[in-house]
């Protein structure tokens, strides 16, 4: 096992670079945090839609929402891969087409998020800053939005360790990240699978388990500020 | 562009059946999967209730690895490198009856295992411990206990999240295709490469796992609304 890693550590963290793509690992967290922070202004805009007071931005959001709950990741895979060409008029590769399709499947999960924080603020901040004569965009942004990203931490770094977990997808289409670069190694060594795949799994859990671990301490910070400051729970 | 829309080509003859094939494996290793982490789940949660501190802690390591690897990675560990580890009898006979199936059913099922534990035991948490205790003072047993006083009254707050984790899992089954298992999606790239027709081929499996999922979502909130305890 450890043979497998001295030789191959280096694809396994950055692929080829310098002499070719970057891949492995540096793709994987690249695509994960690209991908998250892509699909923020989208998902504040659907969550924003999906709880406005007019019909013809209601629908469409929640349809849009509806829709990618109700699909698995790949088949958006499938659709961009085959779509996005046509779209734009180019040939895609395929880490272009995993941020894309990850773009799109981030933002639905994470307005959820947002919705539920924006629901969970009690109503007298919303109507404080309406007497104060505040208009629709100054109370959403100054206001009401960074006290619920403030709150939604915890869970936007879960939802970094999920994006993480999704690039593995990547493998399906030859996208350069390190599910892809593990079955490369494991081709070239035929004879050691269980080594190579155990090594990746082994990988993304360190990786993960400190994100959660961070998530988890954050979560504790959150409760106890709240208790601190004699809020209500949400 | 010169593209026609031609639903039609891909739902006549050998490729109809290869979509209903798809549909019928997906459905079957959903099923599949869904036993096996019920009841993986169910004896997971009953071992970490158990008053002894290193069970808890192997159930906790269980469901933290399950959590933190990407499902499709624990799909290519158990396709790729467990039958390395098996006695050779046992490989071949896992390899002379459908090996994919079957491995990918191991691995989803395990991993909804680990989701399912969770689920149960904040359920039964959220029941005040009085109740047990009153259970065991009046002379039941730890499973007595569990079954006819804590399960009933947990089970109506683990069904909706239950529902929850069994679409989660519907729409899983498709990494299965990684591994060359014949489900919806597998079949839809089959009947894709066949016909050229993108479009058409990815349209159908759209459809056919938005209705599964709508109805899944739609059987959740019926429960959601059923379940919830009234105030009193």
């Amino acid at each position: 096992m450890l043979e497998i890693l001295e030789d191959n550590w280096l694809l396994f963290l950055i692929g080829q670079y310098p002499h070719g793509p970057v891949g492995g690992l540096a793709m994987t967290l690249l695509l994960a945090a690209a991908g998250l922070s892509l699909s923020f202004p989208v998902a504040i805009a659907l969550a924003l839609a999906r709880l406005s007071a007019r019909r013809w931005l209601r629908g469409p959001a929640t349809a849009v929402v509806y829709i990618v709950r109700g699909l698995p990741l790949i088949m958006f895979i499938f659709w961009t891969y085959f779509a996005l060409p046509l779209l734009i008029g180019h040939t895609v590769g395929g880490v272009e087409t995993l941020l894309f399709a990850l773009i799109v499947y981030e933002a639905s999960y994470l307005s959820e998020i947002i919705r539920a924080g924006i629901e969970g603020l009690p109503k007298g901040q919303v109507e404080a800053a309406k007497a104060l004569g505040l208009g629709y965009f100054p109370t959403t942004f100054k206001i009401i939005l960074p006290q619920v990203l403030h709150n939604m931490m915890p869970s936007l770094v879960r939802q970094f360790v999920s994006t993480i977990k999704e690039t593995s997808l990547g493998y399906v289409i030859s996208a350069n990240e390190v599910t892809f670069a593990a079955s490369q190694v494991n081709n070239q060594l035929m004879t050691q699978p269980f080594e190579v795949y155990g090594l990746l799994a082994l990988t993304y859990f360190t990786l993960c388990f400190t994100l959660t671990s961070a998530a988890r301490w954050l979560e504790r910070r959150l409760t106890a500020e709240r208790g601190g400051l004699g809020a209500q729970p949400a | 562009m010169g593209y026609v829309f031609d639903p039609a080509a891909v739902l006549t003859g050998q490729y109809l059946d290869w979509f209903i094939w798809g549909l019928a494996t997906t459905i079957a290793l959903t099923v599949a999967a869904w036993l096996l982490g019920m009841t993986i789940g169910i004896i997971l949660t009953l071992v970490r209730m158990l008053p002894f501190r290193p069970l808890e802690w192997l159930v906790a390591g269980y469901v933290e690895y399950h959590r933190n690897v990407p499902l499709l990675v624990q799909i290519l560990v158990w396709y790729f490198g467990v039958p390395q580890l098996l006695p050779r009898a046992i490989r071949m006979w896992v390899n002379s009856h459908h090996s994919e199936f079957l491995l990918a059913m191991v691995a989803l099922g395990l991993a909804s295992a680990a989701y399912i534990t969770e689920d149960l035991r904040s359920g039964i948490r959220s029941i005040p411990k009085t109740q047990y205790e009153a259970a065991r003072s009046i002379g039941f047993n730890y499973l007595q206990a569990m079954s006819y006083v804590i399960l009933p009254q947990a089970l109506r707050i683990v069904i909706p999240p239950l529902i929850n984790q069994t679409l989660l899992l519907f729409k899983n089954t498709s990494l299965a295709m990684a591994i060359g298992v014949g489900e919806l999606t597998y079949r839809t790239r089959e009947v894709d490469s066949y016909t050229f027709k993108t479009f058409e081929a990815f349209a159908v499996a759209t459809i056919l796992y938005l209705a599964i999922s709508f109805a899944i979502m739609a059987l959740g909130s019926f429960a959601d609304r059923r379940l919830k305890l009234e105030i009193r």
